[in-house]
């Protein structure tokens, strides 16, 4: 059933996707994507997929979007051009400072964009999830902007290792609600929320957090997110010139990435570059490195690379970035890969944390763990590309992770 | 007979006398799985038919009670291979067994899955995460093997929908009687028996109930707008607890 070893068009695939058919009619990304769902859930995504298709490209809803993005999230983000990792590294580094927009990360993009169109939907309450807290913030924020009761599911694991996150969310009017169930980390969140929405699928809209889920989710997610790519393209042609040489994001459902690498996808001569958790090693369980180790399965209503057992249970993983912690990625992911138009990479725990105390000595920025992978890759990039231009989408700032940080890169004097 | 028929025809002659038929859920190799040939050969001599659970680490569409007995029994490594080595070794028995599985573990069993699941005597497959539009390639495995898919409908289905899920489903149509997950217990308001009644006037096949149903006092109040009811979660709790399944199956039944 659905087969993926060999896409059988992978030119006119391609083509698809940058001509915009993709998702298709069914919400596929080729072999990709879908919607495997209860049917309890099928009238609120059929719901959810005409408000798409009603208001998200209407000019009416753009200027509401844009107004927010400009005078609420503070886009456009800046291009910085980092001159003492650009020598470090032998090449030329531009970052894309999404740790520069409100709430400290690219996902208020989303959340914005989506609680904009949830009140279009007439929704009266909102459900999220989140891992590191990031979303969960993103959205707390969105909502209580908008007027929109919030309640966000995050996994008792998390809630722990993110307490600082946990108090931001109330402090912005949210519930936050632990999930005791499976791995109680992101996974068993997603988990809960839909079970929250199955129980009143047409008052409840579900704000997802990443370029995943059911037909329409990874394409509005995307769509909202490729602001990110779409800013980066002008300003770097208004910069140098000229086109990157390459594109580097980090990977974990694969919003930022996604959003950054949308608009690069037709210039045949940008390589793109995608960095997972490798974690602490290769072994099951040890990663979060879908695309590296995962095949094809379902989970979270979307058909997509996962990492999973020969059962087809889904497997636990393992990243010292909590927001790379998730066992599969967007469907456009899967097929951007198979269609070899993106190159996945991993970057493990230590490098990231590294890439953490470069950036930060380098440059005065402290990105987020999750953006650090991203630094790792271009890194590694430049090594065998030397004095070649770059962009890096760094995604979010480090603030979040000062626990983590301070335990693992401060090492007191003797 | 071919397999799936043997679902609508146990349903119906129960329905005839008097019904509604019982289809007994329980979640494979759970609480113990040395248990599982006893439970399911008792739960085949008290209910019209069996549902076995197939265990998943992501059950999105289960309460509470369904979770832990998944992630209590994948623990114990029951896997959808030995649920049908086992159900094989069982033999035939006097109602017929359906499948319920999420769709990655049927995904990662891969293309044999049909004939298999026909050798162990399996008659069918609810999968709740597989929509009748993403369907296609499961539904014709199943088909060249006799077997029956399952289709789910829901009180907020729309009625064009309704009527599309009604002509697909084989077996008897799955009527979920609440919005939300399983195992929780509910009054029976007159929208959701109104809304019964239509399911049943569309559907070529039996129509059973379910989500939320552990009261003789649900059973009755369904009586003669259903052919069957499912019982899940509250059946799992019973098993649970180490109760006699037929015991409490006969009470519900309540004849």
């Amino acid at each position: 059933m659905n087969a993926v070893a060999t896409l059988s068009h992978p030119d006119r695939l391609l083509a698809d996707l940058i001509a915009g058919r993709l998702p298709d009619a069914r919400g596929r990304f080729g072999p990709f994507g879908g919607r495997y769902v209860p049917e309890m859930l099928i009238p609120a995504l059929e719901r959810l997929e005409s408000g798409v298709r009603e208001h998200l490209k209407a000019p009416e809803f753009q200027a509401e979007l844009a107004a927010q993005l400009r005078s609420w999230v503070g886009r456009p983000t800046a291009l910085t051009f980092a001159p003492r990792l650009s020598e470090r590294l032998g090449a030329r580094i531009w970052l894309k400072r999404e740790d520069l927009a409100h709430t400290g990360a690219h996902k208020i993009n989303n959340a914005i964009g989506q609680g904009l169109l949830a009140r279009r939907l007439g929704a009266k309450r909102i459900v999220a999830e989140t891992g590191a807290g990031q979303h969960g913030v993103a959205s707390a924020a969105a909502c209580a902007r908008l007027g929109l009761p919030c309640t966000v599911y995050m996994g008792a694991v998390d809630m722990e290792r993110q307490a600082p996150n946990v108090g931001r969310m109330r402090l912005l009017g949210a519930q936050v609600v632990p999930v005791t169930s499976g791995d109680r980390t992101l996974r068993a969140a997603i988990d809960e929320a839909l079970r929250d929405w199955v129980a009143d699928p047409l008052n409840t809209y579900y704000l997802i957090g990443s370029a995943i889920g059911p037909h329409p989710y990874p394409y509005l997610v995307r769509e909202l997110q490729a602001v990110i790519g779409r800013e980066a393209r002008e300003q770097i042609v208004a910069a140098t010139g000229s086109l990157p040489d390459a594109v580097i994001a980090c990977v974990g459902g694969g919003s930022n990435s996604i959003g950054a690498f949308h608009a690069f996808v037709p210039d045949a001569s940008v390589e793109i570059i995608g960095v997972e958790a490798g974690g602490r090693g290769t072994g099951l369980g040890e990663n979060a490195a879908t695309v590296a180790h995962g095949r094809p399965g379902v989970l979270h209503g979307t058909y997509s690379m996962l990492l999973q057992d020969a059962d087809g249970q889904i497997q636990e993983t393992h990243s010292v970035s909590a927001g790379l912690d998730y066992p599969s990625v967007g469907p456009e992911h899967s097929l951007l890969h198979a269609l070899g138009r993106v190159h996945y990479t991993t970057a493990g725990d230590d490098e990231a944390l590294e890439a953490v105390r470069t950036l930060g000595e380098t440059e005065g920025i402290l990105p987020a763990i999750e953006s650090a992978h991203a630094l790792v890759g271009a890194a590694r990039w430049a090594r065998e590309h030397p004095g070649r231009t770059i962009v890096v989408c760094l995604s979010g700032r480090g603030d979040k992770d000062m626990q983590t940080l301070l335990a693992k890169l401060i090492k007191e004097p003797a | 007979m071919i397999p799936r028929d043997r679902i609508s025809q146990s349903i119906r002659a129960a329905a005839a006398g008097g019904g509604p038929a019982l289809v007994a859920y329980l979640t494979a190799g759970y609480p113990r799985r040395e248990k599982f040939r006893d439970h399911v050969r008792a739960l085949a001599e008290s209910a019209e038919v069996v549902e076995v659970g197939v265990p998943f680490t992501d059950p999105m569409a289960d309460g509470v009670t369904i979770q832990r007995a998944s992630v209590a029994a994948l623990a114990q490594g029951v896997s959808l291979h030995w649920i049908l080595e086992e159900l094989a070794a069982l033999g035939p028995l006097p109602a017929p067994v359906l499948l319920m599985s999420y769709l990655n573990p049927l995904l990662a069993f891969g293309p044999q899955l049909a004939a298999r699941a026909a050798q162990s005597n399996v008659a069918g497959f609810i999968v709740p995460d597989l929509p009748l539009d993403e369907s296609g390639d499961l539904r014709a495995a199943l088909t060249r093997e006799g077997l029956a898919l399952v289709q789910m409908v829901t009180p907020v289905t729309r009625a064009e929908r309704l009527k599309q899920l009604c002509a697909g489903s084989e077996g008897f149509v799955y009527a979920v009687t609440m919005t939300g997950t399983t195992g929780k217990n509910v009054a029976v308001p007159d929208d959701v028996v109104h809304y019964l009644d239509a399911v049943r006037e569309l559907a070529p096949v039996p129509v059973c109930a379910g989500f939320g149903i552990r009261s003789r006092e649900q059973v009755e109040r369904l009586r003669g707008h259903v052919d069957g009811v499912v019982v899940g979660s509250a059946l799992v709790e019973v098993l649970e607890r180490g109760e006699d399944p037929r015991a409490w199956l006969k009470a519900l039944r309540g004849r």
